[in-house]
């Protein structure tokens, strides 16, 4: 049972994460109809500057946790945003009105070249930096197990919660967030009625990498560690998250990026920990055979 | 039109289409005779594409039958069909509202890929084909030559070989037709085929849907708004109004139907305001049980 | 039309410095915290070290690069306009002078295939990496069915590849089986799976099915890492037999009451003999492969696999059973892969599950896409392409991957129909000169 809360904890905040960055590949897909690989690398990049960030704090004797973590998530936004719309720019938008294929080609391009640059300018190995927050609230002191949930998970889930909260009322009540859903439901309409819609999405694809940002800064304090590789894995778990709750739904990404990390724990915990991607994956399949769209995926009639 | 009766071909019996809180179709009934022109008018909206989707199996219906007098597989239920069985076991073929070609394959080949059923059994699981033996070459040479003789019949033969999605709205409109009479139809349902014709190509489609039902014995289903079309070549027509049918009779009588005019017109301002209202409280119950 | 183009081209000097500045800028700040800043190993702490020399060099090389980009892009775009101008050719003519120069290439390139290990017989690197190409050219072939013709996006290829490698690997390890026996039975075992896979998702549409794929390939990879009694695990399966010319061993030494290769012929042993073979085996599998897919798009199936891509709804309208269609295409396309793995495990004569990562069917499917959907010569020229930029950087070995990435974007952004776009029609009702002249005769 102890146990059990335990991975409930260690999966919600997994999950949290996860969610994050589904985020934005839901929206992305939502108001261009592609799959942007690059996404996770853009997460990927997003953690090497929280570390550098971090680095610089520690050389710089910073010791006020809530400042540092303020600089970084500040730092770590900005210039992860500049990615996302660098992306946006170079690889997509010219590729807008061709195949549906051809942006999703120039994706996984633009997901190895990142890797690739991140690898040569910031090198291959393991980059690990002291845990910035430690130790937690210890919820139920079992003689046998300790259930405890540690200050970066509680910062996690709530820096999560916040940001969801706010990021619901961006969509829907501010002009930016109407602009950004006429955009997803007629884009010719939209630029005909006077939304610019290159800047939109232009918007859209930064929005997104400043959620995979902060995502980035919570992986480099909850796990301490960050490599070049780990965009792939992160992002391929993000998408099906997305695709999990209906792509192109924002609470759906959220609660697939959930489920996914709920199933990863519980199946890592009691099954077995190699086989947690299959069991992911395998969930996936199940969920989209019988709910063709998606958990909270609008059903997809076409008219004929 | 054909002068002697030949009997009911498709017997449509209280269909009823509902998405969510929408009835698109409310108990429906309906007789389309064998080997004449049916038109089916109404205003936009009516539910006519929907009895299509209904009867080609895109769409279950929520209850109804429909029944099919098959000339040689005799009595068919084609609400129980999968879409792909209408066409090729009942040879109930349609052409769409918003003209569904193969785009970037030509115009002879999507009168090909129409005969796909018959060279499939031809090709024998492919294997006649790839060794290109004779009985499969023969098939092929027919399939060919029955696209080139409904080309040739629709004015498109030099057109055969260019891409379809390039060609203007009109000339599509005929591929289509051309290529729904490959796959050898007991009962074309053709969905506004004179939409966006110019009058001497409606002229033409007047005169060849004539010589489909009079010489080559097809039952037509004949959606249409263009009323020069409709009201020439039916021999019987079918008005729908909020997915009920309000009228049926010859053109002579359908015209002069009163209801009929009131469906169209709106009697009164008031009639018409109240029309208005009922479709606006049909779309938003829509919404909510189906958001669109 | 064609005045604003021009207008819109003919940018002044003091408009493009501003252009190259703001490229320049933005430059400036992706490159702070990648190549301006980095962290490094002091004494078991990381510390920060700054690069600003480099990041000031890569700034001005943005500038720079942007200045020429720009003005390269430009004349090329005024120049191609001014001819189309100038030319009276139609676009069908075009076309249709495009693909014969294609055919042409086609059958010159088929023979210098041929006739490259004569040429380059002792150079080993050659024949090497002129192999590594045929196979993903067989790969791409294969993929082209499914995504290509059917329009099925298929992101776990490699799968399939897996599947063909692995059925070879055990069942010439375990059992003994010969090359040629296991061929069949390992390509209709990757068809299997192809079935497999394919029924229970064929409602899903697009990018549901991209990812499902995707999953297929990842559940795939981490089966074979984690059941070690079956597949060895991440170790793989090594000393796999290679296939031998009609019983006939490429070894130094004849095994007891057999002959080698170079004994039988009178020749003195050599390693490259067994590479020449391998090389003239995967361009047989291969060219087999185009006949077989080429004959294929002629016949019903092919036909309805691309009307499939054009238009699901019509197929049905059309009474085709889209079901068994996009099975078939699964099915079809997962054999070929299963047989270029095959010949894969055979080649390399140890496997293991790093060989069959995501990357690799985003390379397979980009070979695909950057050559030209449904067109065979797009696939050998886009895998040409794919191995030899990695290839050509291999004096600089770290910037490989980094070139293949930038080159699958660049090549996208230059021409997002694929490198060969045009579409030969499986069949004509005439002659295309028959055609022309008839056209000319209706006006
Ligand atoms: N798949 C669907 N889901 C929800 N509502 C639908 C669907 N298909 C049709 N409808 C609704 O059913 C009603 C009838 O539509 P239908 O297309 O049959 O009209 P129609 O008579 O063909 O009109 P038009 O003359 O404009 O073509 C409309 O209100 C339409 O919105
Ligand atoms: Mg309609």
């Amino acid at each position: 049972m102890a146990y059990a809360l335990q991975q409930l904890i260690n999966g919600l905040t997994l999950g949290a994460m996860y969610g994050l960055i589904a985020i934005g590949y839901t929206m992305v897909y939502g108001i261009i109809g592609m799959i942007n690989f690059a996404h996770g690398d853009i997460f990927m990049v997003s953690a090497f500057i929280a570390i550098t960030a971090f680095t610089i704090l520690a050389a710089a004797d910073v010791t006020s946790i809530p400042l540092a973590l303020t600089f970084v998530l500040i730092v770590s936004i900005f210039f992860t945003s500049a990615y996302g719309w660098a992306v946006e720019r170079t690889a997509y938008r010219p590729l807008r009105g061709s195949t549906r294929l051809a942006p999703l080609i120039s994706a996984i391009g633009m997901s190895i070249f990142l890797q690739n640059t991140v690898q040569l300018t910031q090198g291959a190995r393991v980059k690990p930096i002291p845990p910035v927050l430690e130790g937690g609230i210890v919820l139920w002191d079992n003689p046998t197990f300790t259930v405890q949930i540690g200050w970066s998970q509680l910062l996690i889930i709530v820096t999560t919660v916040i940001l969801m909260t706010g990021f619901t009322w961006m969509i829907t009540q501010t002009p930016f967030g109407r602009q950004q859903r006429a955009c997803e439901q007629d884009r010719t309409m939209a630029s005909l009625l006077g939304v610019n819609v290159d800047r939109t999405i232009s918007y859209t694809f930064m929005l997104g990498a400043a959620l995979a940002a902060v995502a980035g800064v919570m992986v480099t304090v909850y796990y301490g560690v960050v490599d070049f590789f780990i965009g792939f894995l992160a992002g391929i778990k993000a998408f099906t998250a997305a695709v999990l709750g209906g792509i192109g739904s924002l609470p759906g990404a959220m609660l697939g990026g959930l489920l996914i990390g709920l199933i990863e724990s519980f199946w890592a915990a009691y099954l077995w920990a190699e086989y947690k991607d299959v069991a992911t994956f395998s969930i996936l399949c199940l969920v989209l055979m019988l709910r063709p769209s998606g958990l909270l995926g609008r059903p997809e009639v076409e008219k004929v | 039109m054909s002068a002697h009766d030949k009997g009911t071909l498709l017997s449509v019996r209280k269909l009823t289409m509902r998405f969510g809180g929408l009835t698109a179709i409310d108990d429906l009934s309906l007789e389309v005779p064998a080997g004449k022109i049916t038109g089916i008018i109404g205003p936009n909206g009516a539910g006519k594409t929907t009895l299509f989707n209904c009867l080609t199996g895109f769409y279950k219906p929520t209850t109804g039958t429909l029944r099919l007098a098959h000339p040689v597989r005799g009595e068919l239920r084609l609400e129980k069909l999968p879409s792909h069985r209408v066409a090729r076991d009942a040879q109930v073929v349609r052409t769409f509202q918003n003209i569904r070609l193969f785009p970037k394959m030509t115009v002879l080949e999507n009168l090909i890929v129409a005969q796909h059923n018959v060279l499939q059994r031809a090709s024998k699981f492919s294997i006649a084909g790839i060794f290109k033996l004779p009985g499969y070459r023969q098939a092929e040479r027919a399939a060919i030559e029955r696209a080139a003789m409904w080309l040739e019949r629709l004015k498109l033969t030099h057109l055969a070989d260019d891409p379809a999605g390039a060609l203007p709205y009109g000339i599509q409109r005929r591929i289509e037709i051309a290529r729904a009479l490959c796959v050898d139809p007991v009962l074309l349902c053709l969905d506004e085929p004179a939409a966006g014709l110019n009058p001497r190509e409606s002229a033409e489609l007047n005169e060849l849907l004539l010589y489909l039902c009079g010489e080559l014995d097809i039952a037509i289903l004949l959606i249409e708004h263009d009323m020069s079309v409709v009201m020439n070549v039916s021999d019987h027509i079918g008005v729908i109004s909020y997915g009920r049918k309000i009228a049926e009779g010859t053109p002579e009588q359908v015209r002069n139907d009163p209801e009929v005019i009131k469906a169209y017109l709106g009697e009164d301002e008031d009639e018409a305001e109240e029309a208005i209202a009922r479709k606006i409280a049909a779309e938003g119950s829509n919404e909510e049980g189906q958001p669109a | 039309m064609s005045a604003v183009v021009f207008a819109r081209h003919a940018m002044t000097p003091a408009e493009r410095l501003r252009d190259a500045g703001w490229v320049a800028f933005v430059g400036l700040i992706l490159g702070v915290p990648l190549i301006g800043l980095t962290t490094v190993d002091v004494g078991g702490r990381l510390g920060v070290e700054t690069r600003f020399g480099l990041l000031a060099a890569f700034v001005a090389a943005a500038f720079a690069g942007r200045l020429a980009l720009r003005w390269g892009i430009d004349h090329m775009r005024n120049r191609k306009l001014a001819r189309e101008q100038a030319s009276t050719t139609t676009a069908a003519q075009r076309a249709h002078g495009a693909q014969r120069l294609v055919n042409i290439v086609g059958w010159v390139a088929l023979g210098a295939s041929i006739a490259l290990p004569i040429v380059y017989s002792d150079n080993r690197y050659v024949v090497d990496t002129a192999t590594t190409v045929l196979i993903y050219v067989m790969l791409g072939w294969g993929l082209n069915v499914v995504v290509g013709l059917a329009g099925l996006l298929d992101l776990g290829y490699v799968a399939f590849y897996a599947v063909g490698a692995y059925s070879y690997a055990l069942l010439s390890t375990q059992y003994g089986w010969g090359f040629w026996e296991a061929l069949p039975v390992s390509g209709a075992l990757a068809a299997s799976f192809g079935i497999l896979l394919g029924y229970p998702i064929l409602r899903l549409r697009g990018d549901y099915l991209a990812i499902v794929t995707l999953g297929f390939g990842e559940i795939i990879r981490v089966i074979l890492v984690n059941w070690t009694e079956f597949s060895g695990g991440p170790n793989g399966i090594s000393s796999i037999p290679r296939p031998s010319f009609f019983g006939l061993e490429f070894t130094r030494r004849p095994a007891e009451g057999e002959q080698t290769f170079a004994g039988f012929f009178g020749l003195d042993f050599s390693a490259m003999h067994r590479l020449i073979f391998l090389y003239y085996l995967i361009l047989v599998l291969a060219l087999l492969t185009h006949v077989f897919v080429s004959r294929l798009r002629k016949l019903p199936v092919g036909r309805a696999w691309e009307a499939l891509r054009e238009d699901e709804i019509a197929c049905q309208a059309m009474g085709m059973n889209t079901t068994n269609i996009k099975l078939s295409a699964f099915a079809i396309g997962a054999m070929l892969g299963g047989f270029a793995g095959v010949f894969f495990a055979a080649r390399q004569g140890f496997i293991s599950p790093e060989s069959f990562t995501f990357t690799e069917s985003a390379i397979i499917l980009a070979i695909v896409v950057l050559g030209g959907m449904g067109s065979q010569m797009g696939v050998v020229l886009a895998a040409t392409l794919l191995v030899l930029i990695p290839e050509f950087g291999r004096n600089f070995s770290e910037y490989r991957m980094l070139l293949f990435g930038a080159a699958m974007v660049l090549i996208m952004v230059w021409k997002p129909g694929g490198l060969l776009s045009h579409r030969e029609p499986t069949v004509r009702l005439q002659a295309t000169g028959a055609a022309a002249s008839d056209k000319e005769g209706a006006r």
